[in-house]
């Protein structure tokens, strides 16, 4: 579906008529992401944050599948094939290892900052839910493939980890045991696990990118939401996604590209850990387990729980960290203000920044040393996430008189309230 | 009343899970402080060591590495294997093909030479190391397990600067003091160094199973003539660790330089393609 006064693809080249005729893949493009697209003229720089995921997501799969090439699967050779093979002997190989590495972060980066975007102009509300329940579904997917990306190169933190986050499963009563055994594939990671998460971590990417087209998809039938979030009315509501966004999201791309790159080139290791430069030894445990820092927030969810109540202390921690994810697939229902924006919702602003502060603080804890200091700061803190979602936002929701919207997006570009000004946003918040 | 638990069945998870972290929040402040180990208050943060390599724009100083190649050949490799090296490798720190023969061969009578096995006859033997080979493994077998040292400078916090602090930081342990003036044995009786190994505060629990390495000025005699002392062997043996972890730092650093320069040139024109395509509409 789109907007009645959305431009029809008409092709001036006879190739392009003539695959159209056949195959009308030209026009499919054309109204996804081409001229055939309207979107609101006021979207602000946090709106890039799709465009730039998928394009990390496109390097991922071609430099992943490139190192695949070079990889050996197997528990004696894996460590030495990136470490030695990649690193040394291919052209180039530091380079598509750094890039891919680096990748996983920047993808796990530009996800963060859409989620928040999302959160803070209520993109998750109707008509849109379905548009953030796959999103939801992506993060997951992104999670999954990020972990056993991680434990490829069989360092001890890959070892160590893959360890601990099987173990997870061990936490559930009567078969927990049995299943973490039969996800590895053997009583301790080893080739079984390796080969199995090599396996996964090739397929799951083009899983997320049929998540990702079934996500623009659903984004495509009510259209892009817009920093008021107040819903199209007519055609001087919107540009065509090509040439306006294209140029706008070209500029962010770009940006984006020079941030990647001199994090590839000048510290390439500087979001790792040392020890994964350590084969693993399943006989020596590093002193401290960290996972990768985009796990950290969930990672200080999980240590926070520390006492055994009606259920052991560990399976509370695994429950509530796997809840505060599956949370967000109840968002669009617990948060039942009719208005998005938090430009107009004086009480959700503060609940959301709060959230983001919270968030911070999680991550922090999550990465530090398990000392009692961060684990009352961790628990302080997963205290706050559960609230704000289950608690705070609904009585927010009810409580809350929203500051007057715009009647239309025109009329608040034309008073200069559209908050399409990066620095405005900023601003006001 | 079904429907009633249906709404309100956010706030029961949520206070149940609210509930819990309460408890254990009580747990955790009621809760004895953990004990200090030796290990807590004795273990040193490593020194600063400055390198030609450090930076976006560091060069390798190839006469160093030199050096320190000397000092791992003469010292270290009586113990520590460089394994993920090869010797076409060692061309990079300035030696022609002659001199890296030399160095291949000098490492068969030195230190060890490259595995062989004949299917045919079974025989298991030793051939001669070439340029094609990577540095061979070096067998041990007294007291510890001394780490393959490849990629030591990136498996270790500080890096290159870790290495030097312990290389030079062995220490008496009796009378030893850390900043706050605590003395070692009279705070952790317990954590007296065990016989067969050495104290070393940079080292994580203290006890190292290394023996001070450099001893000595003068231990190795420099080709290049530079003064041997422990400090200088120490830095110049790190700067070759640091090479040898990442032999292609250098021109990874400066490609990048090319192409973030490329890439900021890209986003000022994209800026410009942007607001020019804007041009006239208000938003």
């Amino acid at each position: 579906m789109s907007f009645p006064w959305a431009r029809h693809y008409e092709p001036k080249n006879p190739l392009m008529k003539w695959v159209d005729e056949r195959l009308p893949l030209p026009r499919f493009v054309y109204n996804a992401v081409g001229a055939g697209y309207p979107v609101p003229r006021n979207l602000n720089y946090w709106w890039n944050f799709g465009v730039l995921a998928g394009a990390v997501l496109a390097m991922q799969i071609v430099t992943g599948i490139v190192l695949a090439m070079h990889f050996h699967s197997s528990a004696a050779e894996a460590f030495n094939s990136v470490n030695g093979g990649i690193m040394r002997d291919v052209n180039g190989g530091w380079f598509l290892r750094f890039a891919h590495a680096n990748g996983a972060s920047m993808f796990l980066t530009v996800i963060y900052l859409h989620m928040f975007r999302g959160l803070y102009y209520g993109s998750y509300k109707a008509p849109r839910e379905m548009v953030w329940l796959l999103g939801v579904v992506i993060f997951l997917l992104t999670m999954a493939t990020a972990f056993m990306g991680y434990v490829l190169p069989w360092g001890q933190m890959s070892f160590w980890g893959a360890q601990v986050i099987t173990g997870f499963f061990s936490a559930i009563p009567v078969v927990g045991e049995w299943i973490r055994v039969w996800l590895l594939g053997g009583y301790a990671p080893d080739d079984a696990t390796l080969n199995r998460f090599f396996s996964l971590h090739y397929l799951l990417p083009f899983v997320i990118v049929g998540a990702v087209i079934l996500h623009i998809w659903a984004l495509h039938i009510p259209g892009s939401s817009n920093p008021t979030g107040v819903e199209v009315k007519g055609e001087q509501d919107t540009v065509p996604f090509h040439p306006y966004y294209t140029a706008k999201d070209g500029f962010g791309l770009a940006v984006f590209m020079v941030i990647y790159t001199a994090l590839i080139f000048f510290a390439p290791d500087y979001l790792g850990h040392p020890d994964n430069y350590i084969p693993a030894n399943s006989l020596s445990t590093p002193a401290h387990i960290v996972p990768e820092w985009y796990f950290w927030p969930f990672y200080a969810i999980l240590r926070a729980f520390t006492a055994d109540f009606i259920l052991p202390a560990k399976l509370w921690g695994v429950l509530a960290m796997f809840g505060s994810i599956l949370i967000l697939f109840f968002l669009p229902w617990l948060d039942k203000s009719p208005v998005r924006s938090a430009n107009f919702r004086p009480m959700y602003r503060i609940a959301f920044w709060v959230l983001v502060l919270d968030v911070l603080v999680l991550g922090y804890c999550g990465g530090a040393a398990a000392t009692p200091g961060f684990i009352i700061m961790s628990q302080i803190a997963a205290a706050y996430y559960f609230a704000h979602f289950l608690i705070i936002v609904p009585i927010i929701s009810r409580l809350e008189t929203p500051k007057p919207l715009p009647n239309s997006i025109t009329e608040a570009v034309l008073a200069g309230k559209s908050g399409s000004q990066a620095s405005e946003t900023a601003l006001s918040a | 009343m079904l429907p009633l638990l249906v709404r309100s069945a956010k706030f029961l998870i949520g206070g149940a899970f609210i509930f819990v972290l309460l408890i254990a929040l009580y747990g955790t402040l009621t809760a004895e402080a953990p004990t200090n180990t030796a290990e807590h208050e004795f273990h040193k943060e490593h020194k600063e060591l400055a390198l030609a390599s450090d930076g976006p724009l560091g060069k390798f100083d190839l006469a160093q590495l030199q050096r320190g190649y000397q000092v791992y050949t003469e010292v270290c490799a009586a113990c520590h294997s460089i394994s993920m090296v090869s010797f076409r490798e060692m061309k990079e720190l300035g030696y022609n093909d002659a001199q890296v023969k030399k160095l291949a061969s000098d490492f068969d009578k030195n230190h060890a030479k490259q595995p062989t096995y004949d299917p045919k006859t079974g025989d298991r033997g030793e051939r001669g190391n070439t340029l094609a080979d990577r540095f061979p493994h070096i067998p041990y077998s007294a007291n510890g397990t001394p780490p393959d040292l490849s990629l030591i400078a990136k498996s270790r916090h500080g890096g290159g600067a870790y290495i030097y602090s312990l290389l030079t930081g062995y220490a008496n342990q009796a009378g030893y003091k850390n900043e706050k003036g605590q003395e070692l044995l009279k705070e952790f009786p317990s954590a007296k160094t065990p016989t067969g190994l050495f104290f070393n505060p940079y080292f994580a629990n203290l006890n190292i199973a290394m023996p001070p390495p450099l001893t000595s000025d003068g231990q190795v005699t420099y080709l290049d003539g530079t003064r041997a002392t422990v400090p200088q062997m120490a830095e110049d043996v790190s700067a070759f660790l640091v090479w040898a972890a990442e032999p292609t730092a250098q021109s990874r650093k400066q490609t990048g330089l090319a192409v973030v320069l490329f890439l900021l040139a890209t986003s000022l024109l994209a800026f410009g393609a942007y607001r020019s395509v804007w041009a006239g509409v208000k938003h």
